[in-house]
């Protein structure tokens, strides 16, 4: 007679029970240069809504006559205002910086079979972010002086 | 530089431990030692019960990652007089967001599970004959996928990644590198059939470009360049399916 194979309490488990499995610190970007650097291209994101909100803001001042300009001009004029500008400002450079030199790894651009250097995919960037705040500076001088 | 350098080494035994604890070990300092041969004079002279991952010793297998001094490393690409001139001690941990088994071994029934979910084999349903001769590629052909198949399994990039470690079903950077791979190898025809686990929360779209997996690679496959690429791609998909609703993708190699 050839014994039957028993039902076992014994239930197969896909993963075993006794491995150590760490946990992950809720301050995991705290501990790495590479990882503090990725949070604070991450949060410069919330800088750069900050200056996208301040620019709707003065447009509907601008809207709104010369009383409401002058009004907005005295609000950014703050000293509150021009602390948290500073910090927008180094943040969106930071932003703009890291997002440029990534732009090659993303896009990797072949001309005749070969992949074009790093440098040239983001120097374009730079230029054109050169030439349009040139462009915008000019801009804003010539109507300040008419 | 000194004679001799400090190994602080992760011990872990599931038998008598809740969590892995550190144990120090004198080791000499030989001018072409890697962490690897310091490990395998440990394991010979003084403590047998060491246990760890190597194989090839020339950076080839991809079994001897470990996290050296919190970054991962292939050990046997790591040599101990790069430390040892800082006058620092090493300390070597398994492969971070990895469960361990003892000591430095990683368990990675997981990580196979994604290779194997994002397909990475060359899908070929229309395979002509054996008697057809060979697939030639010319060199420009194996130039486009040559980069992302030169990867070794070796995880660094998922000891490197916060996003596997926080979220533990993201596919993962080599093994969405290596779909890229297949699919932009002139045989295959499975890109259409890697899309739905590719373009998805949890494929490329998990990854939020940190870009340290590129950074560890002992074999610079860049696998953030190419999750990256395949967004695009992806997108480009998303936009087709509203043009050709029905089998948009499927085996567009």
């Amino acid at each position: 007679m050839t014994a039957e194979a028993k039902p076992t309490a014994a239930r197969y488990t896909e993963f075993h029970p006794r491995w150590y499995r760490p946990n992950v610190s809720v301050y995991w970007w705290m501990g790495q240069r590479q990882y503090l650097k990725f949070i604070l291209r991450e949060l410069s994101s919330v800088f750069v809504a900050i200056f996208v909100v301040e620019t709707l803001f003065m447009l509907s001042a601008l809207k709104g006559g010369p009383q409401a300009y002058a009004d907005f001009q005295n609000t950014m004029a703050s000293s509150l205002m021009i602390a948290l500008n500073v910090i927008c400002f180094l943040f969106v450079l930071f932003h703009t910086i890291t997002w440029f030199n990534l732009a090659p790894s993303a896009m990797p651009v072949r001309l005749g079979g070969k992949r074009v250097s790093a440098f040239l995919v983001a120097a374009p960037s730079y230029v054109a972010w050169i030439v349009i705040s040139a462009g915008v500076y000019w801009l804003v001088t010539s109507w300040s002086l008419t | 530089m000194a004679e001799t350098i400090t190994l602080e080494i992760a011990r872990y035994s599931p038998e008598q431990d809740t969590a892995p604890h550190f144990q120090s070990f004198e080791v000499p300092v030989n001018k072409e030692w890697v962490v690897l041969d310091a490990l395998n004079h440990i394991k010979d002279k003084q403590d047998g019960t060491l246990t760890y991952r190597w194989s090839c010793r020339m950076g080839i297998c991809g079994s001897c990652g470990m996290m050296v001094n919190g970054e991962p490393k292939l050990t046997c690409a790591t040599f101990l007089t790069d430390y040892a001139r800082q006058g620092k001690k090493i300390r070597v941990e398994p492969l971070r967001y990895f469960p361990v088994v003892r000591d430095l071994v990683t368990e990675l029934t997981d990580f196979l599970a994604k290779l194997k979910k994002a397909k990475l084999w060359l899908i070929h349903p229309n395979q002509p004959p054996l008697s057809d001769g060979e697939f030639l590629q010319t060199p420009t052909q194996v130039d486009r996928y040559k980069q992302y198949a030169m990867c070794i399994n070796c995880t660094l990039c998922y000891a490197a990644c916060p996003v596997v470690g926080l979220d533990p079903i993201f596919v993962g950077p080599a093994a969405l590198a290596l779909a890229q791979r297949y699919n932009m190898d002139s045989r295959d025809q499975g890109s259409g059939d890697r899309l739905a686990v590719l373009a998805h929360p949890d494929g490329v779209w998990g990854c939020t470009f940190v870009g340290e997996c590129t950074r560890v690679c002992p074999k610079h496959v860049d696998p953030a360049g190419a999750i990256q690429q395949y967004k695009l791609t992806a997108v480009l998909e998303w936009l087709k399916s509203f043009v050709t609703p029905r089998g948009a993708g499927k085996h567009d190699g």
